[in-house]
């Protein structure tokens, strides 16, 4: 059927249900056979490279309030599966109590890509390079999670399994993303390597975030989320741990950036070597702690 | 092969149109309406020649099934000019030279007139960053920046 120099996507059929209970029942109903469509950014790109073979498309846009997004002051954000990017990073609760997750949102592809593709969707492609799933991290975030047994949570740090894998199973769908509000004085850097300035996959993404903390010894608490240098994204807890007794300062951030190195197990691809990961991993790091440093 | 019957309206004009499930905005927009302004170029959401407005914002047509179009509003190039008016963003672009082989034109286009829509004054930075999905191998993007500043001072306020 196709004219197109390039391939064009495999037959599939396109299911539009009415609520999330009659796509989980659907799903759950041609196993193997159905995926959940949201933005279709990654989808479609694995479909045409022939690594997906659904025969049913399930678009879960806007069923049961999948489109919305809501900021409040003391439970915090929370975003829709079908919220493009374009939306949470013109948010304006999302500018101003998690400026981490536009900076983030807003180093994806292009403005055009940003107006399909979705931050939930982002977190459940579950690709190591995702740009925004540093930021969800490290604001401690939590997803909805419809299934054919109905709701449930799943916190983002026990969330990865591996590069696409997800504790979500066969008829499962991420409704919603919840952050908590960010801890008072909360200052977050994302630093992302790029093959050009814009538009394309980190070749090493860091995400870094501390916050005044009176319940560790050096009086802050430090995180910092990795990406594109291990299975999934990779959250140092070595440096947490590092910096519950270390203040913050030009010589620890040097240590810090010297155990996220040795933290991160990259490969070597087509967009860089694994020695050249690791080594902006050091570098990248101590850039968005020493940011962050002046900020605190 | 599940062929979906949708309404959308197209430059302004509701259609009535058959879509196999599988094909994205841009084939039905080339080959079930004739619109074969909209370009494709990589068909993976790089390089913006098949941008159109969908809804009031721009993005990649070859991202988009047709059949997710159901009741939805598109603009593609061939709508951009009114009662034989170019669009400012197409006279801009035109006349700062801003065109060589033309494939990435009407992407660009688009994108161009969605970042007026939202700005009406933008600044280089801002022109830059509209059109990082949309890839020119010809005129290196200094006289296609320069058509879009032209074209914010065209606009009527």
């Amino acid at each position: 059927m196709s004219r197109e120099a390039h391939p064009a996507l495999p037959e599939f059929d396109y299911i539009k249900p009415k609520s999330l209970s009659e796509a989980a029942s659907f799903l759950a109903e041609h196993v193997g056979e159905a995926r959940p469509l949201s933005g279709g950014t990654d989808i479609f790109v694995r479909m045409r490279d022939g690594v997906f073979r659904e025969k049913y498309l399930v678009d879960i846009k806007g069923l049961d309030g999948t489109d919305e997004i809501a900021f409040n002051p003391k439970a915090g954000l929370t975003i829709g599966a079908a919220v493009s990017m374009n939306r949470v990073s013109a948010y304006e609760a999302v500018q101003k109590h998690y400026p981490l997750l536009a900076d983030a949102s807003n180093s994806v592809a292009s403005y055009q890509l940003r107006n399909r593709a979705t931050v939930v969707g982002n977190i459940c492609n579950a690709s190591p390079a995702g740009d925004t799933i540093g930021a969800c991290l490290l604001y401690s975030g939590v997803l909805n999670v419809h299934g054919t047994d109905g709701e449930r949570q799943e916190p983002l740090s026990t969330f990865f399994k591996g590069p696409g894998q997800t504790t979500l199973k066969t008829g499962d769908m991420a409704t919603a993303l919840h952050l908590p509000l960010p801890p008072k004085g909360f200052v977050g850097k994302y630093l992302k390597l790029n093959r050009n300035n814009r538009g394309d996959l980190a070749i090493v993404g860091v995400t870094a975030c501390a916050y005044p903390n009176k319940d560790v010894p050096s009086g802050h608490s430090v995180k910092i989320a990795l990406a594109s240098v291990a299975p999934t994204p990779l959250v140092v807890t070595a440096v947490e741990e590092f910096f519950q007794k270390e203040k913050l300062t030009e010589v620890s951030i040097s240590e810090a950036a010297q155990i996220a190195m040795g933290a991160c197990k990259p490969i070597d691809d087509v967009r860089g070597t694994a020695r050249y990961r690791k080594m902006m991993v050091r570098n990248l790091t101590q850039q968005a702690l020493s940011a962050i440093l002046v900020k605190l | 092969m599940t062929v979906h019957t949708i309404t959308v309206n197209v430059n302004g004009e509701d259609e009535i149109v058959e879509v196999p499930a599988h094909w994205t905005l841009l084939q039905m927009l080339r080959y079930r309406m004739g619109l074969v302004g909209t370009k494709n170029g990589c068909a993976g959401g790089e390089c913006g020649a098949c941008t159109v407005m969908l809804n009031g914002a721009p993005v990649n047509s070859c991202m988009v099934l047709g059949v997710e179009c159901d009741g939805a509003k598109i603009i593609t190039v061939e709508g951009l000019s009114h009662d034989g008016q170019l669009d400012p963003v197409q006279q801009a672009i035109m006349e700062a030279g801003g065109v060589q082989c033309g494939f990435c034109t009407p992407g660009v286009l688009i994108s161009a007139r969605a970042l007026l829509d939202r700005t009406s004054k933008p600044t280089e930075a801002e022109i830059q960053e509209a059109l990082v999905g949309n890839l020119c191998r010809c005129t290196g993007y200094v006289r296609i920046i320069e058509g879009i500043k032209q074209a914010a001072k065209l606009q009527k306020p």
